[in-house]
This record gives C-alpha cells, structure tokens and sequence, in this order.
C-alpha cells in the first residue's frame, strides 16, 4: 500500500515536473531573435525538424550517435579514461539494477519462467550491479575530492547527485545484509512456507540457517551437531532451497552481514530492515520525483542533446531551432567541468575572480537570464564580462561530452547583452577579432552600437575631453597629474620624449586621415607628453588609443627609446580601470 | 631530431585548420618533431590591452607548461609569438614580475624560469633547419610567380624584444620563398600592419589599412600575398573577401600560407596543404609549378641545342 501510493505520487510528480521542464525548451529565450518567436512557433518547428531528420538519411547518424555517445559514451572515454570508467559504472550498473531490480515486477517477472530475487542469476547480479555503481561513486569521490581535476567545481546540484545515489546503494546493500542476519525474516519465512512443527525439525533448519546463512539466532549458537545440520539440509532442500541460493552469491550483502553479525540480534530487535526499506524505497522515490528538476534530468536531456548535436552537424539551423537547441542545450550540461579544464582563457580566473569567465559556471548563469529572472545590473555586467573574455577557439565546443555547442552559446549570449547598453571595454581588444567576422551574420543587427558605447563611456569620465578649446589650468589639483601616470615597469619612460614627433610621423592609422587630429584626438606624440604631463583624460579619452594597431612602428624607430606601444597598452589598462573603477 | 612544442594559438584550430596541417605535413618533411601540449592556453595577446596582468599570466604559463618538458616553443602565429617573446622578455627584466607570476604557476605545479626559447614556424626553417636543406627537399620549383612577402608587425618589432630578423630591412621570408623558386617582389608597403589588430573594433580603419597595403602590393606586381599569421591572413582572405562587396573590389590579391607554397614545392598534395580552404581561391598557383628533374632535363637540353 505505502509503495504503490508514494510510487504513484513520485510518478506524477515526476511526470508533471518533466513536462514543465520539457516546456522551458520552447519558452527560455536565449539569442538574440529568439525573443520574437512565439512558443508554438519553436514546438512546430522543432516537431517538423525531427519528422524531417527521421525520414531522412541522417536516421543512420542517429543510430550511430545514440550507440557510441548516449550509450557507449566515446565523448568521454575520448577525453579522460577514468571520467569514462566512474560514469559507465555509475550508469550501466544504475540502468541495470533499474531494470532488472526496481522494475522487477513489470520486466524480469515478464522475460524469465522463474523469477526470485534470492535466486541466482538474480541474486547475484543485483550484488554485482550494486558494486559496480559504488565504484563508479567511488571514482567521483576521488576525482572531486582527492585528485582534485582542476577547475572541477562542486555545486550543490553535484552534491546532490553524489549524495542521492550513495544513499540508495548503501541502503540497498544494509538493507540485504540486515535480512539476513534478521532473525525474525527467518522466522517469518518459516511460518509461511515451511509447515514445519517438529521441534527437532524447526531446531535442525534452523541450525542449518545459522550456519549457512547467516541468520543470527537468540537461540542456537555453534557449535551444531552435525546430525542436525544434516537433517537442517534435507529440510532446505525440501523446503528453501528453490527459492534461496547461498548467501555468499549475494556477496557485498553477505559481506556487510558478515560484519554486522555480532550485533545482529539488535539489529533485528530495532527493526532496522524494516527502516533500511523505507529509507532504501524513499530515497529512490525521492530520487525519481526530483529528478526533473535536478542534475539528473540529463540522462534524457544531454542523451538528446547528443542526437540533436548529431544530427545538426555544420548545418545552420532556423532561429526557431536554434533557440529550442540552446534551452535544451543549458539543460544538457553536466557540469562536468570538461569545458573549463580545456579553455583556452580559463586562467585568467586565476587573475579576476569572475566566476563567468569558466564555461562551466557560465551556464548558471546564462539559465538564470533565459529563465527570465531578473539579474542585477552587476550580474549582468559580470556575465557579459565572463562570456566576452573568450578568443572563441571553440576548444569548449570541441570537448563537450554532451555535444553542446558552447562557442555558439556565447555568441548568441554576448550579443543579446551587448543590446541590453552596459559598456563592454573588452570590445575594444582584439577578442572582438571574431565578432568582426560574424558581422555579416543575421545575429548582429546593431553591430557598431556596442562598439560606440564602450568608446563614449571612457569619453564619459574624461572631463577635459569636454572642454577641449579651453586653457588648460597649469596648477592641477590632483598631484598625480604632475608627476604623470602611474605606469607599471613596462612602459615608464615615456618622460624621455623630446618631442621629435617621429612616433606621429611613422605612425600608419595618422598617415590614414588627412585631417588626423580631427579624427583621432591627441596624436602619439602628444599622448606621450599629457601622459608626462599626467594629463589622464586627454591621454585616455583620445581615439588614437584605442584606434593604435599596436604595429610598434613608433616604438621601433623612437630616437629617445621610448616605448611608445607599450605607454598605450599600458594607458589602455588603466583607462578601463579607471572608468571601471568610477561608474561601479 | 629537431623537436619543438607547438603552439597553435587560439585562431588556427578554430578557424584556419590549413595552417595547422601545411605546417605540421611541412616540418614533418623537414624531420621536425612536433609535441602537442594540450594544456596551452590563449597566449594573452587579446587581453594585453585590457588585462595585463591576464596576459602575463597567460603567457607565463605556457612557457612553463614548454619549460617542464624541456622544449622550445613554436608559434604559428606572429601575435603569439610577439606577446610571448615580449613577456618572456619582461619577466626576465622584472624579477618581481616573475616571482608574482611564479606565485599563481605554483598553485598548479608550474614555475616559470625561462629556460624555454619562443620561436616561430619561419625562423625556426630559416635558422634551424636552412635554405639548403629546405632546397634539398623540393621536387618542384615555381616559375614566374611573383610573390608580396608579408612579414607581420608582431613578428618583427620590437626588434629588441623579439629578434626576428632585422626591423628596417629583413630578408629572412623573402630568402625562405625565393628558395621555391618564385620571386619575392619588391614593394614598398612590406613592413606595414596588415590591419587585422583593429578589425572588429573600428572596421572601417582596419579595412583601409588592408586595402592600401593590398593595393600597394597589387600595383608593384604581385600575384600573392604571402603571410605566415593566422589574423594577418584572415585579414587578408576573409576580410578581404567581404571587401570585395563592402568597397567595391574587383581584383583581389589572393592570401597564400608560407606552408601552402612550400608544400606545393616539396610535393605535398594540395588536399593536406588545405588549398581549397581558403576563401580567395589560390588553385591557380599550381600552374606555376614546374618539376625540377624536368627542369633540369630542359637546361640539359638546351645546352645540348646551343651546342
């Protein structure tokens, strides 16, 4: 009665919550264009585009990718043996207590003539399951927690996930170990099925037991007569037998009974089977009804998404697909963390503690935006400062066990936040190189918006760019004016200049503009006198700056050795600081 | 045998998979080992404008990740190889620098001491191996084929840093694709940036960079363009590509990879060059290359005529 109510409830929990799970794929909005497209538009698209893929060739893909992806897992086996061998473990053992274990009664029952799970091959494939499973938990402990993979965060979801499954297999093995130490399962199963009422017949089993089962007696302890046990045995093998095959078959249970007999008399008094049934039962309900909404809903999601990968290949899809793709896609990440160790600019984690800068960790926060919370101006500017720190090398992408396409997600985020008017200064470096080449590409309708809005928001702190045709005062207030710029070793001697304007001269993006000053503010030679002269707002609200190719042809042919490239990467540095550090 | 790190950058395993596999069938040619270290990351060149102390760290750590297995490094890519130089030459002028880099290393394992050396793919055929031996190898010669060298500002300056070759007047690529048997051409616009550092940060700027210098190259002659840098070739075949419709360009002046015209020379098919991968089509390349037996025939047989 308990078990087949809360199995109903956890079943329709389980279905309700994976539907609405399921409905986020067509409703989380994520590129941009996605915003335009109507729900119903995405569910009928992406219904025609599996209608289409299955009528089509690509059908062989499909077998292909769902035998060696989803099942036999050669995206991971690819990149780390002992990730492969921790998750076919946890999965393949998992899957086949599953079927053959916790759906006994609708599967095996069904296929084999005679089904008890006390006996062999039952009994002792449930055990070997069992520790298949724990080894694979163990990897993952180790992995986590001793071996330390780098950049392999643990969150509460993964937590979660370790915990769930610890529980049910060590309840499942205590639970085994308990009955058979448990003297009053003996006792019951006697009653019911053996008819015996001899004293001497019910002494003998049960010695028989006591030896060969590990059933632990208040009455009979060792040493037995061997008559008894002898008669013991005829009796089992009339009675048990062909329901019971040796404990030892069932070794991780047998094992732990082992261990636990010299209390087993207490075990059985506190009714601990009884509990470890509930707990072992729970767990797993708790675990069926929750999965939808925790880490696990990727045995369907990331299976899918390995399929859906598959069968897109280099295609580009329509809006509407590629925005369900992308829900279903933040759906399917592990948090594995492959992405992470691979990434081609995850150290400069180790410099700004941005979390957003991680692939791994970006998804979080990508799910929160395209669920449609609302993020704070600071979470919003620290994500598109993650998803913008990134050379687009698509080394994530290429390493995804789960075959989501990472690179794309980041274009297609970056751009929607770069719409939404926080000034990105990492625009104006070359990481921006990529974003030059999509700009043909539908995705990038405002194009030079951006771009204008990083520029005019350092122009924006710069007062004197505002006042440009007035004197400049000679007695500034702030000291660090006169003594110029605090730049860092690389770049101090830019004080040397004697003004020979060889720097200008040389210089290929002057030589582009007839009227240059116009154009560009302060020209390379004056940039390194405002910066002597600690003139920051000249030096850094000047377009030269950021218009420098950084080709160091005024650096190279400087008279007086001055570096002057390296005075402009320095005052670009602090510049973003500066204005960082003014509008926060 | 010669053995070398090899540093692909960010650019070339992303968007310039012809690069890696001319380069790779070239040097295994020229009996050059190759080891893939898969921990490099981005060398720091995007983020010296921002992020200096990213770049330094960036840069840092590969040339530890190079120094624990006690290999030289060889870049692909002229920005890489700048940016590493250069930060191979501040921290070995900065002890504090180093020491503060050393710091966030050790946490993985690392440190930094410079004991590795950087080099690029050019220098690396230019100094290691030679243009004897590069000439030993080839089955084929151009003929005619006028060639603009570009030589990449990251590459070459600053000199003090990175040691090319000389900075006013370098021969080094030129010498490396005369050995083919093209002619490298003479133009004025050589040493120029070719534009790329701006591109997606003030296209228009960028692209009138690129257009003058492809311009210049077109007028002193040319028929390619030749560059060993994966932006300055994406600069100069993608970019120049949606040039053609953004300013009206009729004649483009098509991009060749150095590895693309010496593999053609030592007699590596065009499908492993990646011939066909680049956006600008530079088949017709092909029909510049005379066997050098033949060739050597044909002399033979001439100096019998004249007799």
């Amino acid at each position: 009665m308990f078990l087949s109510v809360s199995t109903y409830i956890a079943l329709v929990i389980f279905i309700l919550a994976l539907i609405y799970r399921i409905s986020t794929w067509f409703r989380y909005k994520i590129g941009i264009g996605s915003e335009e497209i109507s729900t119903s538009t995405r569910f009928i698209d992406s219904l025609k585009g599996i209608l289409l893929t299955f009528l089509s060739p690509k059908i062989l893909t499909l077998l292909k990718a769902f035998i060696l992806d989803v099942l036999l897992q050669f995206r991971i086996l690819r990149e780390d043996f002992l990730r492969w061998l921790m998750h076919i473990t946890i999965y393949g053992g998992f899957m086949l207590l599953l079927l053959m274990h916790a759906l006994d009664r609708y599967i095996t029952v069904k296929l084999f003539d005679k089904y008890y799970s006390t006996i062999n091959p039952f009994m002792f494939l449930r055990d070997l399951f069992g520790i298949v499973v724990i080894i694979g938990i163990a990897i993952a402990i180790y992995r986590r927690f001793i071996l330390k993979v780098p950049r392999l965060r643990t969150n509460s979801m993964d937590l979660y996930a370790i915990l769930l499954v610890v529980v049910i297999m060590l309840s499942g093995i205590f639970l085994e170990a308990t009955k058979m130490v448990a003297y009053s399962d003996y006792k019951r199963m006697m009653d019911e099925y053996s008819g015996l009422s001899d004293p001497q017949e019910l002494k003998s089993l049960e010695s028989y037991w006591v030896k060969e089962f590990g059933t632990i007696s208040p009455n009979i302890k060792e040493p037995f007569d061997e008559k008894l046990l002898a008669q013991g045995k005829e009796l089992h093998q009339s009675s048990c037998a062909e329901c019971h095959a040796k404990p030892q078959w069932a070794f991780a249970g047998y094992g732990m009974a082992k261990v636990i007999s010299p209390i087993g008399i207490g075990i059985d008094k506190a009714h601990l089977p009884i509990a470890l049934w509930y707990i072992h039962v729970i767990a797993c309900l708790v675990g069926l009804a929750y999965l939808p909404f925790s880490k696990m809903l990727h045995i369907l999601s990331s299976s899918l998404n390995l399929l859906v990968n598959s069968a897109v290949g280099k295609e580009k899809m329509s809006i509407a697909n590629r925005s369900t793709r992308q829900a279903l896609e933040l759906d399917a990440c592990t948090h594995c963390g492959t992405c992470s160790l691979r990434c081609s600019v995850a150290v400069a984690y180790d410099e700004i503690r941005n979390i957003n800068i991680l692939p791994s960790e970006k998804i979080a926060s990508i799910k929160a935006l395209a669920s449609g919370r609302r993020l704070t101006p600071q979470e919003l500017r620290y994500l598109l400062d993650g998803v913008y720190l990134c050379t687009n090398c698509y080394r994530c992408t290429v390493v995804c066990p789960v075959g989501i396409n990472l690179q794309d997600l980041w274009f297609n985020v970056r751009e929607r936040l770069l719409q939404k008017g926080y000034p990105e200064f990492l625009l104006l470096s070359p990481l921006s190189f990529y974003r030059g080449l999509m700009r043909e590409e539908t995705v990038l309708r405002d194009y030079q918006k951006p771009l204008v809005r990083a520029r005019e928001a350092i122009v924006a702190q710069c007062e004197l760019m505002k006042a440009k045709d007035k004197a400049l005062s000679l007695t500034p207030a702030d000291k660090k004016f006169q003594s110029g710029l605090n730049l860092s070793a690389q770049a101090k001697n830019f004080s040397v200049c004697f003004g020979c304007q060889t720097c200008t001269t040389v210089c290929p993006i002057v030589a582009n503009y007839e009227n240059p000053q116009e154009v560009l503010g302060l020209l390379p030679h004056q940039i390194m006198h405002a910066t002597g002269l600690g003139l920051r707002d000249l030096a850094f609200g000047s377009n030269m700056l950021w218009d420098c190719l950084t080709c160091y042809q005024c650096q190279e042919q400087c008279p007086q050795g001055v570096s002057v490239t390296d005075v402009f990467y320095e005052l670009k540095n602090l510049a973003v600081q500066y204005v960082r550090e003014k509008t926060s | 045998m010669m053995e070398f790190a090899l540093f692909l950058g960010c650019q070339i395993p992303a968007r310039l998979n012809q690069y890696e596999s001319s380069a790779r069938a070239v040097l295994k040619r020229m009996d050059v080992g190759l080891v893939d270290i898969r921990e490099f990351n981005c060398c720091g060149y995007p983020l010296r404008n921002i992020e200096f102390k990213v770049f330094l760290l960036s840069s840092a750590r590969n040339l530890a990740l190079a120094e624990a297995r006690n290999l030289n490094v060889m870049t692909l890519c002229k920005c890489c190889y700048g940016t590493l130089k250069k930060a191979d030459y501040l921290l070995k002028e900065h002890p504090s620098l180093q020491k503060e880099v050393n710091k966030t290393l050790e946490q993985e394992g690392l440190t930094y001491e410079g004991k590795s050396e950087v080099k690029h793919l050019l220098s690396v055929l230019y100094r290691d191996i030679g243009v004897d031996k590069i000439k030993e190898k080839m089955v084929k010669n151009y003929r005619g084929l006028r060639i603009a060298t570009h030589y990449g500002c990251h590459a070459l300056r600053p000199s003090q840093v990175v040691g090319f070759d000389d900075p006013v007047a370098p021969t080094l690529f030129d010498q490396l694709v005369e050995a083919t048997g093209a002619e490298s051409i003479y133009w004025p616009m050589k040493l120029e940036c070719c534009g790329a550092p701006l591109w997606g940060i003030n296209d228009e700027l960028s692209m009138d960079l690129t257009l003058k210098k492809l311009t210049n190259g077109k007028g002193s002659g040319a028929e390619y363009v030749c560059a060993a840098c994966p932006y300055c070739h994406i600069q100069f075949d993608a970019v120049q590509k949606m040039m053609l419709s953004q300013r009206g360009l009729n004649h483009p002046l098509p991009s060749i990879l150095y590895p693309q015209l010496l593999g053609l020379s030592l007699g590596i098919g065009g499908e492993a060059l990646g011939l066909e991968m680049n956006q600008i089509s530079i088949s017709g390349i092909e029909n510049t290359l005379y066997e050098i037996v033949a060739e050597v025939k044909e002399e033979g047989k001439k100096k019998d005529d004249e007799k």
